[in-house]
């Protein structure tokens, strides 16, 4: 490129201007032209996707949001009306359920990695295994589950699929728990340890406190996660076109599965439904992965 | 000073400890360290029940397997090369249009957008990862797809028609939009922001200092993007690109409301075909015995080969902020 | 600059004659790694008085100072051998009950660390762990550490307050309340001024000048006036050696050694 820019391209006029404006040779100027426009464009599409399909999902979602949606249930085949309600419940059991197993064992794990296992060779390979689990697919997680809880237990359940998203959770706690707790200063370690606090007590009272916003955050990142993980329901929790059972043993009726279901099937209140489950179910997850952005920068 | 004497021990027992406080303390470490190797159990468990559950179908077929391109369900025959085929031609695809696309996105929010333009943007970009696959799956089957057939699928067909290996490759016996390129394209979409917010951050990551020197040398954009910043995240750049191949190949929502789970083997990409992903999604619930083993044992592939992916990819890139 | 320190050495307290000791040194050596950062140490600090550590950047007096609290034990590679005697015990010895000793033993640091809650809390913080106190116990040594930390009278209505909206200087005085709440026999500071405007450094000084007549401290710092302001005993430390220990007015006006009296007078370091 140094030559490029030595050889200029206009010719000199007279002898006295030593440097002149010009020199940038039009094929240079020609291939930055093209990658401002492509890059422009890139990002124009991707942009441009994202309104398509919040568009597409506002406007045949928008139609279906009745207060029929929330009270009441899925319909049968060929039964006019009907809602989404015990699909909404189910899927917030399943989701919350799955978090809360996620959580502690999460959080947990993230402390080992950046309090305890600092410079281990454990710590090193669970944060190797763990950056593989958070991107392993989410369907293989689904028939694992379904090998170790479905099969076994011959049956699909609530269980099963709680514990299909809280695997898929897990990994994203215990990241970003480590990475929050990467930030807190080390002084402060040191300091409530020269008070004679204990490492638990150092971690739980003052690391933990002062990353609080951003495992919070990584939470919330996981709820995003998994509430509109559909592949691996469709081996553990499967749906139900019935009120749920308290006790989630059965199968469990959930949003992503029902509008799987619902979504090709030959009835229009059905796709109907399909559409509004959509709406909801990418508002709230638009909805979560917004809160998380904004409490991780107001800090 | 006088030596050491024990007249000053005067403080050691005014502190009255409470009965053992600490007792807590190792149990809470064993517990973080347990905690920790779960991650690794698990990981463990899967590969484990994915051979488990595959054992009698790899054992029945043996090297077959991998070649056989019936899925008879009629006399339990099965061969997983259709969708073996289907997952890597649909992810290659995927990388086809979307590497281009991410880097460019990556570029543009890192060297040319305004500055207040780049947050909104950044955040767009980062706020399309979160969409769950299968709302691109509907957006794909209901949206994407009939403008698919109607705008490139029919004319395209028409012009390769006869055409030597062209006319093979992109001729749509029934163009109804639905097949292996339309689940490629999805694909794309699905993992240029996942691609572009990572490789935006490796961007970001390069010192300021050096973008500035090959500016101040007389740079045009295109110059520093190709000779300083690309090299310098070039390795980290790669890993990124295998993070989202990880991705394509794994992804079965919006791949099975498109790709129109088709059993065979076809030479065009305008036609219906399957994907691992897809194939184990569209039947495992009706599947017993045999067929389950060899849907299992596809998830088997399935895994190792993204399992492979992804070392390579986190071997690459080494660490950077990804949720 | 060396007329100064001079001139300023003798306003601090005289030692106490006698003064019995409270920390033995004996064949002290210090290891980062691989790295021999403190060389055969041996000195004694009296109780209650103000002993200063003084030396260019990186000769171990800041090393030196943490052994005491072993709070260097937090990282795996750094290690101590020879004998700190506390009070009749080696605190070196693995027997040793760490986290007692560092509730016996207080430590401010360079940079304010108010620990993310609130201003009683943060006080309040050592006590609970070690003490079982009422209430309204606690709320009376709370009040006690505030004041002694000259700081009572600006955070008194609003001690539920984080600690972290405080200011820098008030900060440390918060750290330094937090740290004598818990009654340890044995405060040390690791430069504790050097982050902080000349006007909290003086409340700083004057706050240490108070506190000699409850604790033993020993103090870090690179400013050799702060030294000799407030300090009865300093020691002279140089690539990890101490060069001299003795009374501050000693060191600072006659010193035995020509690396010392060219460093407090200013022509190194």
């Amino acid at each position: 490129m140094t030559d490029a820019s030595l050889t200029g391209s206009t010719p000199s006029a007279g002898p006295q201007p030593q440097i002149k404006w010009g020199r940038v040779r039009q094929s240079r100027r020609v291939q930055d032209k093209i990658l401002r426009v492509t890059a422009t464009g890139a990002t124009a599409l991707s942009v441009f996707v994202l309104f398509w399909i919040l568009g597409m999902l506002l406007w045949k979602g928008g139609q279906g949001i009745s207060l029929d949606l929330f009270t009441k249930i899925t319909p049968g085949p060929g039964t006019a009306g009907g809602g989404l309600l015990n699909a909404i419940v189910g899927s917030i059991v399943l989701t919350f359920l799955g978090i809360a197993i996620a959580t502690p064992i999460g959080v947990m794990a993230g402390t080992y990695l950046a309090e305890y296992g600092r410079g281990s060779k454990l710590a090193e390979v669970v944060r190797f295994i763990n950056d593989i689990l958070l991107s392993a697919p989410s369907i293989l997680i689904g028939l694992f589950v379904y090998v170790i809880l479905v099969m076994p237990f011959r049956g699909y359940s609530g269980w099963a699929g709680s514990v299909a998203l809280a695997i898929i959770a897990l990994p994203v706690i215990v990241r970003t728990t480590e990475d929050m707790l990467r930030l807190v200063p080390n002084g402060l370690r040191e300091a409530a340890a020269a008070l004679g606090a204990p490492t638990s007590v150092v971690i739980r009272q003052v690391c933990w406190r002062a990353a609080k916003a951003g495992i919070v955050t990584g939470i919330l990142l996981a709820l995003a996660r998994i509430a509109g993980e559909t592949a691996p329901l469709l081996f553990t929790a499967l749906n139900n076109s019935f009120w749920f059972n308290w006790n989630l043993t059965g199968g469990i009726s959930n949003l992503p599965v029902t509008i799987y279901a619902f979504a090709s099937a030959p009835y229009d209140n059905w796709q109907q439904l399909a559409w509004a489950g959509a709406l909801l179910i990418t508002g709230a997850i638009l909805f979560l992965s917004i809160a998380a952005r904004a409490l991780i920068n107001r800090k | 000073m006088v030596a050491i004497s024990e007249q000053t021990y005067k403080n050691a027992t005014a502190v009255t400890r409470r009965d053992n406080p600490f007792r807590f303390d190792p149990l809470f470490a064993a517990l973080s360290k347990a905690a920790a190797i779960t991650v690794l159990v698990l990981l463990a468990g899967i590969m484990s029940s994915m051979v488990y559950g595959g054992w009698d179908a790899f054992a029945k077929f043996g090297t077959g397997f991998f070649t056989g391109t019936q899925w008879d369900t009629m006399n339990d025959n099965y061969g997983g090369l259709p969708a073996i085929v289907g997952t890597l031609s649909t992810a290659l695809i995927a990388m086809i249009i979307g590497v281009p696309l991410s880097i460019g996105t990556a570029i543009y929010l890192t060297q040319l957008a305004p500055g207040w333009f780049k947050g909104p943007v950044g955040t767009a970009v980062e706020l399309l990862a979160a969409v769950p696959s299968i709302i691109y799956g509907m957006w794909g089957l209901f949206v994407f797809v009939p403008l698919f057939a109607a705008y490139f699928q029919v004319p395209v067909s028409q012009v390769v028609e006869g055409m030597p290996i062209l006319g093979t490759i992109l001729y749509a016996r029934s163009p109804s939009g639905l097949g292996i390129l339309s689940a490629g394209v999805i694909l794309a979409f699905m993992i240029v922001p996942f691609i572009a917010s990572l490789t935006r951050d490796m961007l970001d990551q390069i010192p300021t200092v050096l973008r500035e020197s090959a500016y101040g040398i007389g740079c045009t954009t295109w110059e520093v993007v190709r000779h300083v910043l690309l090299p310098q995240a070039g390795v980290s750049i790669i890993g990124a690109i295998m993070l989202g191949l990880g991705r394509a190949l794994g992804e079965t929502m919006a791949v099975t409301f498109v790709i129109g789970n088709a059993n065979r083997l076809s030479a065009s990409i305008m036609d219906p075909g399957s994907t691992i992903a897809s194939r184990i999604a569209s039947e495992f619930n009706e599947a017993l015995g045999m067929q389950m083993n060899a849907l299992i044992a596809l998830g088997c592939i399935l895994f190792f080969v993204t399992f492979v992916v992804l070392v390579i990819a986190r071997i690459l890139v080494s660490r950077v902020k990804q949720y | 600059m060396s007329q100064m320190a001079v001139q300023e050495a003798p306003s601090a307290a005289a030692p106490k004659a006698d003064a019995p000791v409270r920390i033995g040194v004996k064949n002290l050596d210090f290891y980062y790694g691989g790295f021999h950062a403190l060389k055969d140490v041996n000195m004694n600090f009296g109780d209650r008085e103000v002993t200063a550590l003084i030396g260019p950047s990186g000769c171990g007096k800041s090393t030196l100072l943490r052994i005491f609290n072993r709070i260097y034990s937090l990282y795996p590679e750094q290690r101590a051998t020879g004998e700190v005697m506390l009070d009749g015990r080696n605190i070196l010895s693995p027997n040793i009950d760490i986290n007692e000793l560092r509730a016996r033993i207080g430590m401010v640091f360079q940079k304010p660390t108010p620990f993310p809650m609130s201003i009683y809390d943060n006080c309040a913080f050592g006590m609970r762990l070690y003490e079982k106190l009422s209430k309204s116990e606690l709320d009376d040594r709370v009040e006690q550490a505030l004041r002694k930390a000259a700081l009572w009278d600006e955070v008194k209505d609003k001690l539920k307050q984080s600690g972290m909206g405080l200011s820098g200087g008030q900060q440390q005085r918060m750290c330094i309340a937090r740290t004598i709440a818990q009654q340890p026999d044995v405060i040390l500071f690791d430069e504790p001024t050097s982050a902080l405007d000349p006007i909290s450094t003086g409340k700083i000084e004057e706050l240490i000048e108070q506190l000699r007549a409850d604790f033993t401290i020993v103090i870090v710092t690179h400013n050799m006036q702060q030294a000799a302001r407030i300090s009865q005993y300093t020691a002279f430390m140089y690539l990890g050696e101490l060069i001299e220990f003795g009374p501050t007015t000693k060191i600072f006006m006659n010193p035995d050694q020509k690396r010392t009296l060219d460093y407090v007078t200013g022509r190194f370091g």
